[in-house]
């Protein structure tokens, strides 16, 4: 058993290292992924450091311009912009970590399933269909508008409306995942490997989650990458909208439309926010696609 | 052809069926109560009356037939008989779908924002495919050149920056700082001479080409991509060795083939389009349909919201639809037989 495991390993190392020398050629991907991992640590780290509380109101240097004190400026009550900034960011990468999770397992499971047992294929992909032609903004919006209360009555103000918009993100976008994964799976059902581990008696669950699961990893990583881009963009824009996350527990998309009121007065207020959701999903944008090169067998070691 | 264009088209009604009982569960799901905004002086019982005056008493699937009925057969009804000024039926006495807030017909109130709405998306969705186009043809010409590298950049700038960023940054550099043009758009002005059109054409700048940049982002990867793929191709090279010139080459033989899976995408992209305008109305105050439907969630005015949420639904298995039937019709080599 040991003796498999580390061969395993072993192989998986050298496949995965293949990977990365690939993914390492493509300039764009290794700066997205420098960046991305820049922001993620920033906005980990940052709160801790940087240690102005982003509620704290200090009325008499409001609506100021960076200077050294607030390196982002002030805000209309005299809040630093930075320390929001750190904060919202945490939000909106939570918010898209999550959603993206729920979304590519929603998506593997149905692609595998639809994929794998073929009586379920058909009925599977007709809902995957009519989910695809659903208007998903409108419908976003209208979920929120109508479950909001309940939630946040249940689990508190910020844990409620949290809960509520991962789960609306996730739920509207594992199509396109599930499209892909089945079929990957259906290509893959036909080759030899599964056939011999059918021959000698491998159970379904053991065969998808041996055999099958393994090799549509790479798929799933691509979605992975743009499913953090779509649900960080999504969430922004429900914020944006007025119907995200309240105002004093801020995320980028809320910061962004609070500042709107103030362009006039402060103009450089609203870039702020708005570079930090651009440049995350640019980032995350260019790691995926860099992913999708160094992933594709045809392109590798070209 | 014919044939499979109504195999569609009858899937169509499924689809639409589905959708629509998700958005009346939705909303009849919800844990609010349509009598909510009347005082709270009303006695219980007698709120209990009001609620089954409403139909809230009838079981949930005679509701949704009758919701149906409404939607599906008077409504249209009605729209007929106000585009031919003509009277179908029984109209005088024939149900119409009203706003809770305005107490108007939900079909008057879109009808009035419509205009605003085509007028924007239309002109950014044009304006997009006519900046993709060249673009894209040119990038994938020459592959991998400084050209198709800043192209690449650009787009992916393009699809990546959200456009209620790049509308809210043209605001503050175009109108804030530079004062060109200005920040919000007034529906109410009418084009009637020469300055009039003028004032029209500074005023749309700005939301056009936000939604065209964004547009133009994501067709212009696709037109490259196509392209690239049949610049490959055999028939390309038995042109050249004809002797045909470059252009002739490029421009009719490969650009005619290569955009037929993009003209797909366009119109699979139109109800996405619509989609971004909601945000894009928010941004530049446009009272069209986007504009619409955020005033419907924010005064809980289901009817609207509902009718509005069921047009989108609409235009995206309409588009799908002429999607896939424009893709039989362009490419001989398709046949869904």
């Amino acid at each position: 058993m040991t003796d498999a495991a580390t061969t395993k390993s072993e192989n998986q190392r050298s496949q995965w290292a293949d990977v990365w020398d690939q993914f390492k050629t493509h300039k764009g991907a290794v700066i997205g992924m420098g960046f991305f991992i820049f922001i993620c640590l920033l906005v980990i780290l940052g709160p801790h450091l940087w240690t102005l509380d982003s509620n704290f109101i200090d009325i008499r240097s409001k609506n100021q311009g960076p200077s050294l004190a607030h390196p982002m400026g002030t805000d209309q009550l005299g809040r630093d912009t930075f320390a929001s900034v750190l904060q919202g960011g945490q939000v909106s990468l939570a918010v898209g970590v999550v959603a993206m999770a729920l979304a590519l397992f929603l998506g593997t499971l149905v692609g595998v399933v639809a994929g794998y047992f073929r009586r379920l294929d058909g009925f599977l992909m007709r809902m995957t269909d009519l989910f695809l032609a659903l208007p998903i903004l409108p419908l976003l919006l209208v979920i929120i508008m109508l479950f909001r209360d309940t939630l946040r009555g249940l689990f508190g103000p910020e844990t409620g409306i949290f809960i509520l918009i991962v789960f609306v993100i996730g739920i509207t976008s594992w199509m396109h995942t599930a499209r892909i994964v089945r079929g990957d799976v259906l290509a893959l059902k036909e080759q030899e490997f599964v056939l011999a581990a059918r021959s000698i008696g491998t159970p379904s669950r053991r065969m998808i989650l041996r055999h099958i699961l393994p090799n549509v990893m790479s798929p799933i990583m691509v979605s992975a990458t743009l499913g953090i881009a779509n649900a960080i963009i999504t969430e922004s824009a429900l914020s944006f909208l007025g119907l995200g996350f309240p105002s004093d527990f801020p995320t980028w998309g809320r910061l962004l439309f609070d500042s709107t009121n103030f362009m006039t007065l402060n103009p450089e207020r609203v870039l702020w926010p708005g570079l930090a959701i651009s440049l995350t999903v640019l980032s995350v944008n260019y790691m995926g696609d860099g992913l999708r090169d160094a992933l594709d067998p045809r392109i590798r070691g070209r | 052809m014919l044939n499979y264009t109504i195999r569609r088209l009858l899937f169509a009604i499924p689809t639409l069926l589905f959708i629509s009982l998700i958005i009346f569960l939705l909303l009849d799901l919800a844990p609010n109560d349509p009598t909510g905004d009347l005082p709270l002086t009303i006695p219980p019982e007698v709120r209990e009356k009001i609620r089954i005056s409403l139909g809230l008493g009838e079981p949930i699937w005679w509701r949704y037939l009758l919701w149906c009925n409404q939607f599906f057969i008077n409504e249209p009804l009605n729209m007929l008989g106000h585009i031919f000024d003509t009277c179908i039926g029984d109209c005088e006495n024939r149900l119409r779908v009203s706003s809770w807030s305005t107490r108007s017909p939900v079909g008057d109130l879109i009808a009035e924002r419509m205009p605003q709405t085509l007028w924007v998306v239309g002109m950014s969705y044009v304006l997009g495919i006519l900046i993709a186009v060249p673009i894209g043809v040119y990038s994938a010409y020459r592959q991998y050149s400084w050209f198709d590298q800043a192209g690449t950049f650009v787009s992916m700038v393009g699809f990546s920056v959200p456009t209620f960023f790049t509308g809210v940054l043209m605001i503050v550099i175009f109108s804030v700082h530079l004062g060109w043009f200005p920040s919000k758009y007034n529906t109410l002005h009418v084009v009637t001479d020469w300055d009039s059109f003028v004032f029209q054409v500074r005023q749309s700048i700005m939301p056009v080409s936000v939604l065209a940049l964004f547009n133009a982002s994501q067709i212009s990867r696709f037109m490259r991509a196509s392209m690239l793929d049949n610049l490959n191709q055999d028939y390309v090279r038995t042109a050249r060795a004809k002797g045909m010139t470059e252009q002739v080459v490029v421009l009719v033989h490969v650009l005619r083939n290569s955009l037929i899976p993009v003209v797909t995408v366009i119109a699979l992209g139109v109800p996405q389009v619509f989609g971004g305008a909601i945000i894009t109305e928010q941004v530049f105050s446009i009272n069209g349909l986007g504009a619409l439907l955020i005033l419907g969630i924010q005064g809980a005015d289901i009817p609207l919201v509902q009718t509005l949420t069921f047009i989108f639904a609409v235009l995206i298995v309409l588009f799908n639809l002429i999607a896939d039937v424009l893709y039989g019709i362009l490419d001989p080599r398709i046949r869904y037989d």
